[in-house]
Protein backbone atom coordinates (compact mmCIF):
# COMPACT_ATOMS: atom_id res chain seq x y z
CA UNK A 1 0.00 0.00 0.00
CA UNK A 2 1.61 3.30 -1.03
CA UNK A 3 1.96 5.73 1.82
CA UNK A 4 2.47 9.44 1.68
CA UNK A 5 6.06 10.16 2.61
CA UNK A 6 5.42 13.71 3.82
CA UNK A 7 4.60 13.63 7.53
CA UNK A 8 1.42 15.13 8.82
CA UNK A 9 2.03 18.83 9.64
CA UNK A 10 1.35 18.34 13.33
CA UNK A 11 3.69 15.40 13.47
CA UNK A 12 6.34 17.41 11.68
CA UNK A 13 6.23 20.29 14.13
CA UNK A 14 6.35 17.82 17.00
CA UNK A 15 9.35 16.14 15.47
CA UNK A 16 11.07 19.46 14.86
CA UNK A 17 10.49 20.46 18.45
CA UNK A 18 11.91 17.20 19.70
CA UNK A 19 15.01 17.46 17.58
CA UNK A 20 15.58 21.09 18.53
CA UNK A 21 15.02 22.25 14.98
CA UNK A 22 12.17 24.64 15.73
CA UNK A 23 11.53 27.52 13.36
CA UNK A 24 14.17 30.26 13.97
CA UNK A 25 11.93 32.84 15.61
CA UNK A 26 9.41 30.47 17.16
CA UNK A 27 10.86 31.04 20.63
CA UNK A 28 9.56 34.62 20.48
CA UNK A 29 6.02 33.29 20.83
CA UNK A 30 6.71 31.41 24.04
CA UNK A 31 5.36 32.98 27.23
CA UNK A 32 8.34 31.66 29.23
CA UNK A 33 10.64 34.05 27.39
CA UNK A 34 8.48 37.13 27.95
CA UNK A 35 7.86 36.41 31.62
CA UNK A 36 11.60 35.84 32.04
CA UNK A 37 12.36 39.19 30.43
CA UNK A 38 9.81 40.89 32.65
CA UNK A 39 11.31 39.20 35.71
CA UNK A 40 14.90 40.22 34.91
CA UNK A 41 13.83 43.76 34.05
CA UNK A 42 11.98 44.09 37.33
CA UNK A 43 14.90 42.59 39.24
CA UNK A 44 17.32 45.13 37.81
CA UNK A 45 15.10 48.21 37.80
CA UNK A 46 13.39 47.70 41.18
CA UNK A 47 15.62 50.25 42.94
CA UNK A 48 14.52 52.85 40.37
CA UNK A 49 10.88 52.40 41.29
CA UNK A 50 11.39 54.44 44.47
CA UNK A 51 9.40 57.46 43.25
CA UNK A 52 6.40 55.29 42.34
CA UNK A 53 6.30 53.56 45.71
CA UNK A 54 6.97 56.90 47.43
CA UNK A 55 3.96 58.36 45.63
CA UNK A 56 1.80 55.39 46.62
CA UNK A 57 3.07 55.05 50.18
CA UNK A 58 4.43 58.53 51.12
CA UNK A 59 4.83 57.68 54.81
CA UNK A 60 7.26 54.74 54.13
CA UNK A 61 10.96 55.61 54.09
CA UNK A 62 12.89 54.29 52.27
CA UNK A 63 10.25 53.19 49.74
CA UNK A 64 12.52 50.48 48.26
CA UNK A 65 14.58 47.72 49.88
CA UNK A 66 18.11 49.15 50.14
CA UNK A 67 20.19 46.82 52.29
CA UNK A 68 21.39 44.95 49.24
CA UNK A 69 20.60 44.54 45.57
CA UNK A 70 17.65 42.46 44.42
CA UNK A 71 20.01 40.69 42.05
CA UNK A 72 22.11 39.50 45.00
CA UNK A 73 18.97 38.39 46.85
CA UNK A 74 17.82 36.50 43.77
CA UNK A 75 21.18 34.78 43.29
CA UNK A 76 21.25 33.67 46.92
CA UNK A 77 17.60 32.56 46.72
CA UNK A 78 18.19 30.62 43.52
CA UNK A 79 21.32 29.06 45.00
CA UNK A 80 19.47 27.81 48.08
CA UNK A 81 16.59 26.37 46.04
CA UNK A 82 19.03 24.95 43.49
CA UNK A 83 21.22 23.13 46.01
CA UNK A 84 18.22 21.78 47.94
CA UNK A 85 16.45 20.66 44.75
CA UNK A 86 19.54 19.01 43.29
CA UNK A 87 20.08 17.10 46.52
CA UNK A 88 16.40 16.13 46.73
CA UNK A 89 16.38 15.09 43.08
CA UNK A 90 19.45 12.96 43.50
CA UNK A 91 18.26 11.25 46.69
CA UNK A 92 14.71 10.98 45.41
CA UNK A 93 15.68 9.26 42.18
CA UNK A 94 18.17 6.96 43.89
CA UNK A 95 15.51 6.01 46.45
CA UNK A 96 12.92 5.45 43.71
CA UNK A 97 15.33 3.26 41.73
CA UNK A 98 16.09 1.28 44.87
CA UNK A 99 12.49 0.56 45.83
CA UNK A 100 11.59 -0.46 42.27
CA UNK A 101 14.34 -3.14 42.19
CA UNK A 102 13.44 -6.64 43.35
CA UNK A 103 15.88 -6.27 46.27
CA UNK A 104 14.39 -3.00 47.49
CA UNK A 105 10.71 -3.75 47.00
CA UNK A 106 10.20 -4.36 50.73
CA UNK A 107 11.46 -0.86 51.53
CA UNK A 108 8.85 0.78 49.38
CA UNK A 109 6.46 1.55 52.23
CA UNK A 110 9.27 2.84 54.47
CA UNK A 111 10.54 5.23 51.81
CA UNK A 112 6.99 6.37 51.10
CA UNK A 113 6.40 7.02 54.79
CA UNK A 114 9.67 8.92 55.23
CA UNK A 115 8.97 11.11 52.22
CA UNK A 116 5.45 11.80 53.46
CA UNK A 117 6.75 12.80 56.88
CA UNK A 118 9.22 15.14 55.16
CA UNK A 119 6.33 16.74 53.35
CA UNK A 120 3.91 17.00 56.27
CA UNK A 121 6.52 18.45 58.60
CA UNK A 122 6.10 22.21 58.12
CA UNK A 123 9.26 23.86 56.78
CA UNK A 124 8.96 26.49 59.53
CA UNK A 125 9.20 23.74 62.12
CA UNK A 126 12.20 22.26 60.31
CA UNK A 127 13.87 25.68 60.51
CA UNK A 128 13.11 25.96 64.21
CA UNK A 129 14.70 22.57 64.82
CA UNK A 130 17.59 23.02 62.40
CA UNK A 131 18.83 26.38 63.65
CA UNK A 132 19.94 25.13 67.08
CA UNK A 133 21.68 22.22 65.41
CA UNK A 134 23.42 23.91 62.50
CA UNK A 135 23.18 27.61 63.25
CA UNK A 136 21.88 30.61 61.32
CA UNK A 137 22.49 31.16 57.61
CA UNK A 138 21.33 29.49 54.42
CA UNK A 139 21.93 25.90 55.54
CA UNK A 140 18.77 25.35 57.67
CA UNK A 141 16.68 26.56 54.72
CA UNK A 142 18.45 24.17 52.37
CA UNK A 143 17.65 21.33 54.79
CA UNK A 144 14.00 22.35 55.08
CA UNK A 145 13.55 22.64 51.31
CA UNK A 146 15.36 19.38 50.75
CA UNK A 147 13.00 17.49 53.06
CA UNK A 148 10.00 19.28 51.61
CA UNK A 149 10.97 18.47 48.03
CA UNK A 150 11.66 14.78 48.52
CA UNK A 151 8.06 13.60 48.48
CA UNK A 152 6.96 14.80 45.03
CA UNK A 153 10.26 13.68 43.53
CA UNK A 154 10.25 10.19 45.07
CA UNK A 155 6.58 9.66 44.34
CA UNK A 156 6.83 10.76 40.74
CA UNK A 157 10.03 8.83 40.11
CA UNK A 158 8.47 5.64 41.49
CA UNK A 159 5.30 6.24 39.49
CA UNK A 160 7.33 7.00 36.37
CA UNK A 161 9.41 3.86 36.64
CA UNK A 162 6.33 1.77 37.38
CA UNK A 163 4.49 3.02 34.32
CA UNK A 164 7.03 1.32 32.08
CA UNK A 165 4.89 -1.45 30.53
CA UNK A 166 5.81 -4.94 31.78
CA UNK A 167 6.04 -6.12 28.16
CA UNK A 168 8.72 -3.51 27.47
CA UNK A 169 10.75 -4.62 30.47
CA UNK A 170 10.26 -8.26 29.54
CA UNK A 171 11.40 -7.63 25.97
CA UNK A 172 14.45 -5.72 27.18
CA UNK A 173 15.48 -8.54 29.51
CA UNK A 174 14.67 -11.19 26.92
CA UNK A 175 16.95 -9.56 24.38
CA UNK A 176 19.86 -9.66 26.80
CA UNK A 177 20.01 -6.19 28.34
CA UNK A 178 21.61 -6.21 31.78
CA UNK A 179 19.57 -4.78 34.67
CA UNK A 180 21.69 -1.63 34.51
CA UNK A 181 21.12 -1.30 30.77
CA UNK A 182 17.38 -1.75 31.27
CA UNK A 183 17.42 1.01 33.89
CA UNK A 184 19.55 3.45 31.92
CA UNK A 185 18.22 2.83 28.40
CA UNK A 186 14.60 1.94 29.02
CA UNK A 187 13.21 2.71 32.46
CA UNK A 188 14.73 6.12 33.19
CA UNK A 189 14.20 7.57 29.70
CA UNK A 190 10.56 6.43 29.74
CA UNK A 191 10.05 7.73 33.28
CA UNK A 192 11.82 11.04 32.54
CA UNK A 193 8.75 13.19 31.84
CA UNK A 194 7.03 12.02 35.03
CA UNK A 195 10.22 12.42 37.09
CA UNK A 196 10.64 15.91 35.67
CA UNK A 197 7.07 16.78 36.66
CA UNK A 198 7.95 15.85 40.24
CA UNK A 199 11.09 17.99 40.20
CA UNK A 200 9.00 20.82 38.77
CA UNK A 201 6.60 20.66 41.71
CA UNK A 202 9.45 20.50 44.23
CA UNK A 203 11.33 23.44 42.71
CA UNK A 204 8.30 25.65 42.20
CA UNK A 205 7.05 25.12 45.74
CA UNK A 206 10.62 25.46 47.00
CA UNK A 207 10.95 28.90 45.45
CA UNK A 208 7.98 30.14 47.45
CA UNK A 209 8.90 28.32 50.64
CA UNK A 210 12.52 29.51 50.60
CA UNK A 211 11.33 33.00 51.54
CA UNK A 212 10.78 31.96 55.17
CA UNK A 213 14.52 31.20 55.30
CA UNK A 214 15.00 34.95 55.65
CA UNK A 215 13.80 34.65 59.25
CA UNK A 216 16.86 32.55 60.12
CA UNK A 217 19.54 34.46 58.27
CA UNK A 218 19.27 33.19 54.71
CA UNK A 219 19.34 35.89 52.03
CA UNK A 220 16.37 35.39 49.76
CA UNK A 221 13.78 37.45 47.98
CA UNK A 222 11.81 36.89 51.18
CA UNK A 223 14.20 39.20 53.04
CA UNK A 224 12.45 42.41 51.91
CA UNK A 225 9.10 40.77 52.69
CA UNK A 226 10.04 40.06 56.31
CA UNK A 227 11.77 43.47 56.62
CA UNK A 228 8.54 44.98 55.37
CA UNK A 229 6.39 42.99 57.77
CA UNK A 230 8.68 43.83 60.69
CA UNK A 231 8.87 47.55 59.90
CA UNK A 232 5.29 47.82 58.65
CA UNK A 233 6.61 48.77 55.20
CA UNK A 234 4.08 47.51 52.64
CA UNK A 235 6.18 48.51 49.57
CA UNK A 236 9.00 46.16 50.61
CA UNK A 237 6.52 43.31 51.01
CA UNK A 238 5.09 44.02 47.56
CA UNK A 239 8.53 44.20 45.94
CA UNK A 240 9.68 40.91 47.43
CA UNK A 241 6.39 39.13 46.79
CA UNK A 242 6.20 40.25 43.16
CA UNK A 243 9.71 39.05 42.44
CA UNK A 244 9.20 35.70 44.19
CA UNK A 245 5.98 35.10 42.30
CA UNK A 246 7.56 35.96 38.97
CA UNK A 247 10.58 33.80 39.77
CA UNK A 248 8.30 30.83 40.48
CA UNK A 249 6.24 31.40 37.34
CA UNK A 250 9.29 31.71 35.08
CA UNK A 251 10.75 28.52 36.52
CA UNK A 252 7.47 26.67 36.14
CA UNK A 253 7.11 27.74 32.51
CA UNK A 254 10.66 26.66 31.77
CA UNK A 255 9.98 23.24 33.25
CA UNK A 256 6.85 23.01 31.13
CA UNK A 257 8.98 23.64 28.05
CA UNK A 258 11.46 21.00 29.12
CA UNK A 259 8.69 18.46 29.69
CA UNK A 260 7.31 19.19 26.24
CA UNK A 261 10.70 18.43 24.79
CA UNK A 262 10.93 15.13 26.58
CA UNK A 263 7.44 13.98 25.85
CA UNK A 264 7.05 13.48 22.08
CA UNK A 265 9.76 10.84 22.07
CA UNK A 266 8.08 8.84 24.76
CA UNK A 267 4.46 9.59 24.03
CA UNK A 268 2.61 6.42 25.05
CA UNK B 1 18.34 -28.43 18.64
CA UNK B 2 16.72 -27.77 22.00
CA UNK B 3 16.68 -30.58 24.52
CA UNK B 4 14.41 -29.98 27.48
CA UNK B 5 15.13 -32.66 30.03
CA UNK B 6 12.85 -33.26 33.02
CA UNK B 7 12.41 -29.60 33.95
CA UNK B 8 10.21 -28.56 36.80
CA UNK B 9 8.98 -25.19 38.04
CA UNK B 10 6.93 -24.49 41.11
CA UNK B 11 5.45 -21.14 42.13
CA UNK B 12 4.33 -20.94 45.75
CA UNK B 13 3.77 -24.67 45.95
CA UNK B 14 1.83 -24.74 42.67
CA UNK B 15 3.57 -26.87 40.06
CA UNK B 16 3.48 -25.06 36.73
CA UNK B 17 5.93 -27.22 34.80
CA UNK B 18 6.04 -30.82 35.94
CA UNK B 19 8.93 -33.04 34.88
CA UNK B 20 8.62 -31.92 31.29
CA UNK B 21 10.87 -33.36 28.58
CA UNK B 22 10.87 -32.40 24.94
CA UNK B 23 13.33 -32.27 22.05
CA UNK B 24 12.89 -29.67 19.34
CA UNK B 25 14.85 -30.59 16.22
CA UNK B 26 16.86 -28.02 14.24
CA UNK B 27 14.79 -26.07 11.76
CA UNK B 28 11.51 -27.10 13.35
CA UNK B 29 8.58 -24.80 13.81
CA UNK B 30 7.57 -26.13 17.20
CA UNK B 31 4.34 -24.84 18.71
CA UNK B 32 3.59 -25.16 22.40
CA UNK B 33 -0.17 -25.38 22.51
CA UNK B 34 -2.48 -25.62 25.45
CA UNK B 35 -5.05 -23.94 27.66
CA UNK B 36 -3.98 -21.01 29.82
CA UNK B 37 -2.00 -22.09 32.85
CA UNK B 38 -0.71 -25.25 31.15
CA UNK B 39 2.90 -24.09 31.50
CA UNK B 40 3.57 -23.37 27.83
CA UNK B 41 4.73 -19.81 28.35
CA UNK B 42 6.79 -20.73 31.41
CA UNK B 43 8.52 -23.50 29.48
CA UNK B 44 9.30 -21.10 26.63
CA UNK B 45 10.72 -18.55 29.04
CA UNK B 46 12.93 -21.19 30.61
CA UNK B 47 14.74 -21.60 27.32
CA UNK B 48 16.19 -18.07 27.53
CA UNK B 49 16.26 -18.17 31.32
CA UNK B 50 13.71 -15.43 31.89
CA UNK B 51 12.34 -18.12 34.19
CA UNK B 52 14.77 -20.27 36.15
CA UNK B 53 14.19 -24.00 36.37
CA UNK B 54 13.80 -25.62 39.78
CA UNK B 55 15.29 -28.83 38.47
CA UNK B 56 16.15 -30.46 35.17
CA UNK B 57 18.33 -29.19 32.34
CA UNK B 58 17.82 -27.44 29.05
CA UNK B 59 20.44 -27.74 26.34
CA UNK B 60 20.60 -25.56 23.24
CA UNK B 61 22.84 -27.03 20.55
CA UNK B 62 24.26 -29.39 23.14
CA UNK B 63 25.19 -26.64 25.62
CA UNK B 64 23.57 -26.53 29.02
CA UNK B 65 22.00 -23.06 29.15
CA UNK B 66 22.72 -22.81 32.88
CA UNK B 67 26.44 -22.80 32.07
CA UNK B 68 26.17 -19.75 29.81
CA UNK B 69 26.11 -16.10 30.93
CA UNK B 70 22.49 -14.98 30.96
CA UNK B 71 22.96 -11.93 28.71
CA UNK B 72 25.08 -13.81 26.17
CA UNK B 73 22.50 -16.61 25.98
CA UNK B 74 19.63 -14.18 25.40
CA UNK B 75 21.48 -12.16 22.79
CA UNK B 76 21.83 -15.22 20.60
CA UNK B 77 18.18 -16.25 20.95
CA UNK B 78 15.52 -14.14 19.24
CA UNK B 79 12.59 -13.17 21.46
CA UNK B 80 9.23 -11.78 20.39
CA UNK B 81 6.17 -11.37 22.60
CA UNK B 82 2.53 -10.41 22.58
CA UNK B 83 1.98 -6.63 22.43
CA UNK B 84 5.51 -6.43 21.03
CA UNK B 85 7.29 -4.76 23.94
CA UNK B 86 8.72 -2.25 21.48
CA UNK B 87 10.60 0.56 23.20
CA UNK B 88 8.22 3.50 22.78
CA UNK B 89 10.99 6.10 23.03
CA UNK B 90 13.07 4.56 20.26
CA UNK B 91 12.52 4.77 16.53
CA UNK B 92 11.83 1.63 14.53
CA UNK B 93 15.47 1.44 13.45
CA UNK B 94 16.73 1.74 17.02
CA UNK B 95 14.30 -0.91 18.19
CA UNK B 96 15.43 -3.35 15.52
CA UNK B 97 19.06 -2.51 16.26
CA UNK B 98 18.74 -3.40 19.96
CA UNK B 99 20.58 -6.72 19.99
CA UNK B 100 23.15 -5.84 17.30
CA UNK B 101 24.06 -2.79 19.40
CA UNK B 102 24.33 -4.89 22.54
CA UNK B 103 26.64 -7.15 20.56
CA UNK B 104 28.69 -4.14 19.43
CA UNK B 105 28.18 -4.45 15.69
CA UNK B 106 29.65 -1.58 13.64
CA UNK B 107 27.17 1.14 12.61
CA UNK B 108 27.20 0.41 8.91
CA UNK B 109 26.44 -3.25 9.41
CA UNK B 110 23.56 -2.41 11.76
CA UNK B 111 22.06 0.07 9.28
CA UNK B 112 22.28 -2.50 6.49
CA UNK B 113 20.68 -5.15 8.67
CA UNK B 114 17.79 -2.83 9.60
CA UNK B 115 17.15 -2.13 5.92
CA UNK B 116 17.28 -5.83 5.12
CA UNK B 117 14.81 -6.74 7.85
CA UNK B 118 12.35 -3.96 7.02
CA UNK B 119 12.38 -5.19 3.44
CA UNK B 120 11.88 -8.77 4.59
CA UNK B 121 8.71 -7.63 6.37
CA UNK B 122 7.65 -5.48 3.42
CA UNK B 123 7.93 -2.23 5.35
CA UNK B 124 9.48 0.41 3.08
CA UNK B 125 12.75 1.21 4.92
CA UNK B 126 12.88 4.91 4.04
CA UNK B 127 9.31 5.40 5.34
CA UNK B 128 9.50 3.25 8.44
CA UNK B 129 12.97 3.40 9.93
CA UNK B 130 12.50 6.89 11.41
CA UNK B 131 9.02 6.28 12.82
CA UNK B 132 8.19 5.80 16.47
CA UNK B 133 6.22 2.71 17.51
CA UNK B 134 3.10 4.74 18.30
CA UNK B 135 3.02 5.92 14.71
CA UNK B 136 2.59 2.34 13.49
CA UNK B 137 -0.51 0.16 13.21
CA UNK B 138 -0.80 -2.94 15.39
CA UNK B 139 0.27 -5.21 12.57
CA UNK B 140 3.24 -3.02 11.72
CA UNK B 141 4.31 -2.95 15.35
CA UNK B 142 4.15 -6.73 15.49
CA UNK B 143 6.23 -6.98 12.30
CA UNK B 144 8.84 -4.69 13.82
CA UNK B 145 8.76 -6.80 16.98
CA UNK B 146 9.54 -9.94 15.00
CA UNK B 147 12.12 -8.10 12.90
CA UNK B 148 13.81 -7.01 16.13
CA UNK B 149 13.89 -10.61 17.32
CA UNK B 150 15.57 -11.62 14.07
CA UNK B 151 18.04 -8.73 14.03
CA UNK B 152 21.19 -10.50 15.14
CA UNK B 153 20.30 -13.49 12.94
CA UNK B 154 19.75 -15.94 15.80
CA UNK B 155 19.46 -19.63 14.91
CA UNK B 156 16.64 -19.94 17.43
CA UNK B 157 13.57 -17.75 17.80
CA UNK B 158 11.22 -17.81 20.81
CA UNK B 159 7.77 -16.32 20.27
CA UNK B 160 5.25 -15.96 23.07
CA UNK B 161 1.76 -15.51 21.59
CA UNK B 162 3.13 -12.85 19.26
CA UNK B 163 -0.06 -12.45 17.24
CA UNK B 164 -2.62 -12.76 20.03
CA UNK B 165 -3.32 -9.05 20.24
CA UNK B 166 -3.89 -8.22 16.56
CA UNK B 167 -7.10 -8.43 14.56
CA UNK B 168 -7.88 -11.63 12.61
CA UNK B 169 -7.05 -10.22 9.19
CA UNK B 170 -3.71 -8.85 10.32
CA UNK B 171 -3.01 -12.08 12.19
CA UNK B 172 -3.63 -14.03 9.02
CA UNK B 173 -1.14 -11.87 7.11
CA UNK B 174 1.44 -12.10 9.90
CA UNK B 175 1.11 -15.88 10.04
CA UNK B 176 1.66 -16.10 6.30
CA UNK B 177 4.74 -13.90 6.61
CA UNK B 178 6.15 -15.90 9.48
CA UNK B 179 5.62 -19.15 7.58
CA UNK B 180 7.43 -17.62 4.61
CA UNK B 181 10.30 -16.44 6.78
CA UNK B 182 10.59 -19.80 8.51
CA UNK B 183 10.75 -21.50 5.17
CA UNK B 184 13.33 -19.13 3.71
CA UNK B 185 15.63 -18.88 6.74
CA UNK B 186 15.40 -22.38 8.17
CA UNK B 187 15.47 -21.04 11.71
CA UNK B 188 14.28 -23.09 14.64
CA UNK B 189 11.17 -21.45 16.03
CA UNK B 190 9.45 -22.19 19.32
CA UNK B 191 6.04 -20.57 19.32
CA UNK B 192 3.50 -20.40 22.13
CA UNK B 193 -0.20 -20.10 21.38
CA UNK B 194 -3.58 -21.25 22.66
CA UNK B 195 -5.06 -21.02 19.17
CA UNK B 196 -5.36 -24.49 17.63
CA UNK B 197 -5.84 -23.13 14.10
CA UNK B 198 -2.73 -20.99 14.37
CA UNK B 199 -0.79 -24.03 15.56
CA UNK B 200 -2.09 -26.25 12.76
CA UNK B 201 -1.26 -23.64 10.20
CA UNK B 202 2.29 -22.87 11.26
CA UNK B 203 3.74 -25.85 13.07
CA UNK B 204 5.92 -28.67 11.87
CA UNK B 205 5.63 -30.12 15.37
CA UNK B 206 3.06 -29.41 18.05
CA UNK B 207 3.53 -30.04 21.74
CA UNK B 208 0.16 -30.04 23.49
CA UNK B 209 0.74 -29.16 27.11
CA UNK B 210 -1.57 -29.87 30.01
CA UNK B 211 -0.87 -29.17 33.67
CA UNK B 212 2.83 -28.73 33.08
CA UNK B 213 3.28 -31.94 31.15
CA UNK B 214 3.43 -32.85 27.47
CA UNK B 215 0.10 -34.43 26.58
CA UNK B 216 1.24 -35.20 23.06
CA UNK B 217 4.15 -34.20 20.84
CA UNK B 218 3.42 -34.87 17.19
CA UNK B 219 3.05 -33.43 13.73
CA UNK B 220 -0.18 -31.51 13.16
CA UNK B 221 -1.58 -34.29 10.99
CA UNK B 222 -0.69 -37.00 13.48
CA UNK B 223 -2.25 -34.98 16.26
CA UNK B 224 -5.56 -34.78 14.42
CA UNK B 225 -5.56 -38.35 13.18
CA UNK B 226 -4.23 -40.08 16.30
CA UNK B 227 -4.91 -38.02 19.41
CA UNK B 228 -3.10 -39.66 22.32
CA UNK B 229 -5.70 -38.94 24.96
CA UNK B 230 -9.18 -37.60 25.56
CA UNK B 231 -7.63 -34.32 26.65
CA UNK B 232 -5.91 -33.92 23.29
CA UNK B 233 -9.05 -34.96 21.44
CA UNK B 234 -11.12 -32.43 23.38
CA UNK B 235 -8.56 -29.67 23.04
CA UNK B 236 -8.16 -30.16 19.31
CA UNK B 237 -11.92 -30.11 19.13
CA UNK B 238 -14.25 -32.56 17.50
CA UNK B 239 -16.26 -29.87 15.78
CA UNK B 240 -14.90 -29.09 12.35
CA UNK B 241 -12.23 -31.73 12.73
CA UNK B 242 -12.64 -32.64 9.05
CA UNK B 243 -11.82 -29.09 7.99
CA UNK B 244 -8.82 -29.09 10.32
CA UNK B 245 -7.61 -32.29 8.71
CA UNK B 246 -8.00 -30.70 5.29
CA UNK B 247 -5.93 -27.77 6.49
CA UNK B 248 -2.96 -29.92 7.52
CA UNK B 249 -3.00 -32.33 4.58
CA UNK B 250 -1.25 -31.17 1.45
CA UNK B 251 -2.58 -31.30 -2.11
CA UNK B 252 0.60 -33.22 -3.04
CA UNK B 253 -0.51 -36.21 -0.95
CA UNK B 254 -3.78 -36.69 -2.88
CA UNK B 255 -3.07 -35.45 -6.37
CA UNK B 256 -3.20 -37.56 -9.51
CA UNK B 257 0.19 -37.09 -11.17
CA UNK B 258 0.46 -36.66 -14.90
CA UNK B 259 -3.13 -35.62 -15.54
CA UNK B 260 -4.16 -32.13 -16.57
CA UNK B 261 -7.25 -30.01 -16.20
CA UNK B 262 -8.60 -26.60 -17.20
CA UNK B 263 -8.12 -23.39 -15.20
CA UNK B 264 -5.48 -21.76 -13.02
CA UNK B 265 -3.54 -24.39 -11.04
CA UNK B 266 -3.27 -24.75 -7.27
CA UNK B 267 0.13 -25.29 -5.62
CA UNK B 268 1.02 -28.84 -4.68
CA UNK B 269 2.12 -27.51 -1.27
CA UNK B 270 -1.21 -25.83 -0.55
CA UNK B 271 -3.42 -27.48 2.06
CA UNK B 272 -6.39 -29.50 0.84
CA UNK B 273 -8.59 -26.92 2.53
CA UNK B 274 -7.51 -24.35 -0.08
CA UNK B 275 -8.32 -26.84 -2.83
CA UNK B 276 -11.81 -27.34 -1.42
CA UNK B 277 -12.27 -23.59 -1.16
CA UNK B 278 -11.14 -23.05 -4.72
CA UNK B 279 -13.44 -25.81 -6.01
CA UNK B 280 -16.36 -24.23 -4.20
CA UNK B 281 -15.62 -20.81 -5.66
CA UNK B 282 -15.13 -22.11 -9.20
CA UNK B 283 -17.95 -24.64 -8.94
CA UNK B 284 -15.51 -27.18 -10.35
CA UNK B 285 -14.78 -30.66 -9.04
CA UNK B 286 -11.35 -30.85 -10.67
CA UNK B 287 -8.31 -28.58 -10.34
CA UNK B 288 -4.92 -28.64 -12.03
CA UNK B 289 -1.96 -28.86 -9.60
CA UNK B 290 1.34 -27.05 -10.18
CA UNK B 291 4.77 -27.57 -8.58
CA UNK B 292 6.97 -24.80 -7.19
CA UNK B 293 8.02 -23.63 -10.65
CA UNK B 294 4.37 -23.25 -11.70
CA UNK B 295 4.43 -26.24 -14.06
CA UNK B 296 1.23 -28.33 -14.04
CA UNK B 297 2.13 -31.74 -12.67
CA UNK B 298 -1.25 -33.31 -12.00
CA UNK B 299 -4.83 -32.80 -10.91
CA UNK B 300 -6.90 -33.09 -7.81
CA UNK B 301 -10.58 -33.98 -7.72
CA UNK B 302 -13.23 -33.35 -5.12
CA UNK B 303 -13.42 -37.08 -4.43
CA UNK B 304 -9.66 -37.10 -3.68
CA UNK B 305 -10.25 -34.86 -0.69
CA UNK B 306 -12.38 -37.43 1.08
CA UNK B 307 -10.51 -40.57 0.08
Amino acid sequence: MPRSVAPHPEERSQRARFEGRAAPLQFLTTPALWVAILFVALLVTMPDTGPIFHWAFPQVEPPVYQRGTFVALFLSHAGIVGVASLAATFTGIVAAIFVTRPAGRDFRSIIDALATIGQTFPPAAVLALAVPAIGFGPLPTVVALYLYGLLPIVQNAVAGIETVPPAVRDAAAGMGMSPLQILARVELPLAAPVILAGIRVAVTIGIGTATIGSTVGALTLGTPIFDGIGGNKIPLVLQGAALVALFAIVTDLMFARLEDRLRPSSAR
Amino acid sequence: MIEIDRVRKTYDGRTVVDDLSLTVPDGAFCVFLGPSGCGKSTTLRMINRLVTTDSGTIRVDGEDIASLPEAALRRRIGYAIQSTGLFPHWRVEDNIATVPRLLGWPRGRIADRVTELLELFRLAPETYRRKYPHELSGGEQQRVGVARALAADPALLLMDEPFAAVDPITRDALQAELARIHKSTGKTIVFVTHDIDEALRLATDIAILNRGRVAQFATPQDLLENPASDFVRDFVGTQGIGLKLLSVRKVRERMRPGETAEGAPISADAPLRDALSLMTVRAAALLPVADESGRVVGTIALSDLVR
